[in-house]
């Protein structure tokens, strides 16, 4: 065989084995330059090409009468009615926030957002799932800042509110955090816009900040596992400039508002490469680009560097000839350039020249569409902890172990979060963060939409299906208490290296079991993210998968919230209470196990126990409503209280053979606990009954205490403000040097 | 009535004000562009809040030299009323319309909740429909709310009733946790010696729909209405 151009040395920095380069030389037709290389390195990466994840993420249910747009654009859409769609998505931004907490995670936030606007619609609302080590931990500490300050600055100053979210706490995070980054968008449906050239002929714009040498090689970076040469990665990772996004909002918003354009998109991941190459892929067309004419900020750079930059704020756009004037003028009323860089052409290449030669010269269906798919070998993970199913023994304190939960940081109040982030910018956040779901009213309408992240590692550890089918069922319910019917589902996938059979075997098991519950649901994926390479040395993150679900309230007036609304209401608890452990935060907290098992996910049990609910919201029977998750029906009805401005307490009782621990802080599911008028209560029972869903009055509200009682033994008799305290300032406890638990 | 809400880039709240002038209170409203240097015959100026240039300066301090500022500050010289939100109390500041400078927040982190604060003078344009002392629930959004003055300055400003709003608990009451940004003698909003400008930190706008969960903004926008000559 003769000598190649690279040498193993150079292919393995690019990622890329000897059967894909071989495969880049047969679609070439010769051996790449080096700046192809870089190309094919980009978009053939894993976070780029979807290459190991491709055969099981084909298997999701992606279609539904409400989708406008599934899976293979920016973001996905859906419609929701009076001519109007949302627009929504999530991406990770783990590897970045792992190197660089702040701009890494600002930078995610700057991201999902052009993701978002790019399709025409206003971004409207931010969420984010975040993933941490044990806060003892000052590394995990600075992390969790890093990362909080990174989305409050990006978020707060594009005006964008961040107005949900979720955190968690666990060993598998410390050295690899997740940061899931979601973004939703108002649009009218008439006036979407996709990512194309259309016709030969029409001039490419480049549009936003310059191009430096920062965040070269991020796709790539994204797609390896870390190892001791990390911190040398810092280079890699992009700085964002929320302020010059601010502008390309408003001016890309404005252009497309009047039609000026035929087709945009953002350069993300793989940069210039992936827009220009991506674009006039869709619309079967090339692109002849003069890398001379593309804003640099540095001197000297490289064809390979500017084709590669993942410097943040940049758009590629597609005009007609005679829209190039207007289009310039837009950007410039916004002190935006727009620069013609290059021209659609009929050839279906991606050629780009520079000081007058050609250093770019490859089919744009070779590097977006013909990136191998691995059905890569996998295996069933074993259960981490085979002798987990041995019985724990029951606490001698029940209202000790209800305060340690309360303060447990992954169930403890989250203010120390949201409180940084600028939740309420648009005037339109209904529900505010710290309920189930967030609620948006939709100004010119009688409509409201709730959004919720939901995804339980440790459930997936234990097994994946189920805390696949959990995620998607928790979201569900979660939009239910609110009066929410679920429309569409984006999800984020948080892996480890998808080489290992036993990873693979996470993430099919995974895919399969959130596939199955969205069919059940009647629900499409319409896009998402999958992150493989989690892990650091040897540890890989717990499978988490993290569902984005978009729900739509038909009447905001009849927004159910999950504060007790006053004293002597019935509470209700729909569904049953079981001896399940598993996975649970009190199993982890208080006897230090994971178990053997999560708690079973029974899917038509969870449709009818959300159908009970909705049914009697819609009735107006309804004055509050939320799910027992984490730290089960205790910590539910503690937060049920802490919601309500007055404190109001409840006193709940049990009549069970079960475990009173498994009653009180189990995290069963399908579960909700609901109040009502006293003379309500019947008529709830007997909706609960016609649905065959088991449904009780626990107790009712009132008192300034939580009281539990099980078999008739009073349990727990916990002051509502002492419990709060203790849930209020868990969080910022560990940031107060003085406060911080040894 | 009729409002300009001003934009500058990187103001975020202007649709809000717009929205809340225009559609909740009904009154004829424009956008103010501020390359501009016409006021288009309005009423009543409103800075709003934002990022404007991306506050990475000093929160306000670039804002200041848009073209436009030079047609608010001749309207505020002839009386015309100004009101400046959040990030507009301190374009405000920083154009020397009012006294004083911002700080970061006490805590050092930015703040977004719902506050309370009390009616410290109902005397002025924005503040006549509220009853004495009224406490408002209206919730803030910022990084720099900290407001300082020299000790001369803020006699003056005291002695002068300049102190429209303090930050207070629910109950009215001045306490150290409830002045949550840090600012000086609470101060949670100020006007001119001549009354007609006006700078506050919370966002009267968000509080301005039963929906949005209070609607004490209106105290402040409402009053604005009886100024109608």
């Amino acid at each position: 065989m003769k000598t190649r151009l690279h040498d193993d040395t150079v292919l393995a920095r690019h990622n890329l084995t000897a059967d894909e380069y071989g495969l880049i030389v047969k679609l070439v037709g010769r051996e790449p330059n080096l700046t192809e290389l870089g190309l094919f390195s980009a978009m053939w990466s894993e976070h780029c090409s979807y290459k190991s994840s491709k055969v099981f993420l084909k298997t999701l249910p992606t279609r539904a009468p409400n989708v406008v747009q599934g899976p293979g654009e920016n973001a996905g859409i859906i419609d929701i009615g009076e001519g109007r769609v949302v627009v929504f998505k999530i991406e990770s931004h783990n590897h970045p926030s792992f190197i660089e907490p702040f701009q890494g995670a600002a930078t995610g936030v700057g991201g999902i957002l052009r993701d978002i606007f790019t399709m025409g619609a206003r971004p409207v609302a931010l969420m984010d799932s975040l993933r941490f080590g044990p806060l003892d931990n000052p590394k995990n500490r600075s992390i969790m800042e890093g990362v909080v300050s990174g989305i409050s600055s990006y978020g707060n100053s594009i005006g964008v509110p961040t107005v949900g979210g979720e955190v968690y706490f666990d060993e598998g995070y410390s050295l690899n955090p997740l940061v899931n980054v979601f973004c939703l968008g108002l649009a009218e449906k008439d006036k979407i816009f996709y990512a194309r050239t259309e016709d030969a002929g029409n001039v490419l714009l480049y549009v936003g900040a310059k191009t430096g040498r920062d965040g070269i090689h991020g796709a790539s970076m994204a797609s390896q596992e870390f190892g001791a040469d990390t911190e040398a990665k810092r280079p890699n990772v992009q700085v964002g400039d929320p302020f010059k996004e601010k502008l390309l909002v408003e001016a890309c918003l404005e252009v497309m508002e009047r039609r000026i354009i035929v087709g945009i998109q953002d350069m993300g991941a793989a940069g210039l490469t992936c827009a220009a190459t991506e674009m006039p892929a869709k619309s079967g067309k090339g692109a002849a680009i003069d890398l001379d004419r593309v804003p640099q900020r540095e001197e000297g750079m490289t064809p390979y560097e500017i084709l590669l930059s993942e410097s943040q704020e940049r758009m590629l756009i597609a005009a007609r000839p005679d829209q190039v004037p207007a289009v310039k003028a837009a950007f410039a009323k916004w002190d935006l350039d727009a620069v013609e860089i290059g021209a659609v052409t009929d050839d279906g290449r991606l050629t780009c020249r520079f000081h007058g030669e050609v250093v770019v010269d490859v089919p744009v269906s070779a590097v977006v569409d013909l990136c191998p798919a691995y059905k890569r070998p996998w295996e069933r993970p074993a259960a981490p902890e085979p002798r987990a199913a041995e019985p724990v023994p029951p606490p001698s304190d029940y209202a000790d172990v209800l305060r340690r939960l309360l303060s447990s940081p992954t169930i403890a109040g989250k203010e120390w979060i949201y409180g940084q982030y600028d939740h309420m910018v648009l005037t339109n956040t209904v529900l505010l963060p710290g309920a189930g779901a967030a609620v948006l009213r939709i100004r010119g309408s009688k409509k409201g939409l709730a959004m919720t992240l939901d995804g339980n590692g440790r459930y997936a550890a234990l097994d994946p299906w189920t805390g696949g089918k959990a995620a998607v069922a928790e979201a569900c319910r979660n939009l239910a208490c609110v009066g929410a019917r679920p429309i569409g589902v984006t999800n984020c996938l948080n892996f480890g290296n998808p080489e290992k059979p036993g990873v693979m075997g996470q993430f099919k098991e995974t895919v399969e079991g959130l596939s199955e519950a969205c069919r059940a649901f009647g629900l499409a994926v319409t896009g998402g993210n999958v992150s493989f390479y989690n892990e650091t040395g040897a540890t890989a993150v717990d499978p988490t998968p993290v569902l984005g679900i978009v729900g739509l309230i038909e009447d905001i007036d009849r927004l159910v919230t999950p504060g007790f609304k006053a004293e002597s209401d019935a509470v209700i608890l729909l569904g049953e209470n079981k001896e399940e452990f598993g996975g649970s935060e009190y199993l982890k907290l208080i006897h230090g196990k994971r178990g053997a098992a999560p708690p079973a996910v029974d899917l038509e049990r969870e449709i009818a126990v959300h159908e009970t609910l909705l049914e009697a919201i819609g009735a107006g029977l309804v004055r509050s409503a939320a799910d027992p998750s984490e730290g089960g029906l205790a910590v539910c009805a503690a937060e049920c209280a802490f919601h309500s401005p007055e404190g109001t307490g409840c006193d709940l009782s049990f009549e069970t053979d079960l475990r009173p621990d498994a009653v009180l802080f189990g995290e069963s599911q399908a579960r909700i606990l609901l109040t009502s008028r006293p003379e309500n209560a019947r008529r709830i029972l007997e909706i609960a009954e016609k649905r065959g869903v088991p449904a009780r009055i626990a107790g009712t509200t009132g008192g300034r205490a939580l009281r539990f009682r099980v078999s008739g033994r009073l349990l727990v008799d916990l002051p509502v403000a002492e419990a709060r305290r203790l849930w209020t300032n868990a969080l910022p406890d560990f940031f107060t040097p003085e406060k911080r638990p040894s | 009535m009729k409002f300009g809400v001003v934009v500058f880039p990187g103001s975020n709240c202007d649709s809000d004000a717009f929205h809340a002038c225009r559609d909740v209170l009904g009154q004829p409203t424009t956008y103010l562009w501020h390359k501009d240097h016409d006021l288009q015959g309005v009423d009543c100026v409103i800075l709003p809040g934002g990022f404007s240039y991306g506050d990475y300066l000093r929160s306000g301090a670039i804002a200041r030299f848009s073209p436009l500022m030079r047609e608010v500050r001749a309207f505020a010289a002839k009386g015309g009323l100004v009101l400046g939100i959040c990030n507009g109390f301190q374009v405000l500041l920083e154009l020397n319309l009012l006294p004083g400078a911002m700080l970061r927040n006490k805590k050092l982190k930015f703040l977004c909740r719902q506050v309370t604060i009390r009616v410290e003078n109902d005397r002025t344009p924005f503040t006549r429909s509220a009853r004495p002392g009224q406490v408002l629930r209206i919730p803030v959004a910022h990084f720099d709310g900290n407001w300082y003055a020299p000790p001369e300055t803020l006699k003056e400003v005291e002695d002068s009733g300049q102190v429209v709003f303090r930050y207070c608990d629910p109950a009215g009451a001045l306490t150290e946790e409830a002045d949550v940004n840090g600012s000086l003698h609470a101060v949670a909003g100020l006007v001119n010696k001549g009354g007609n400008v006006c700078g506050l930190m919370p966002h009267p706008e968000r509080a301005a729909e039963p929906v949005l969960g209070s609607v004490d903004g209106l105290v402040v926008l409402k009053s604005l209405l009886e100024n109608r000559s």
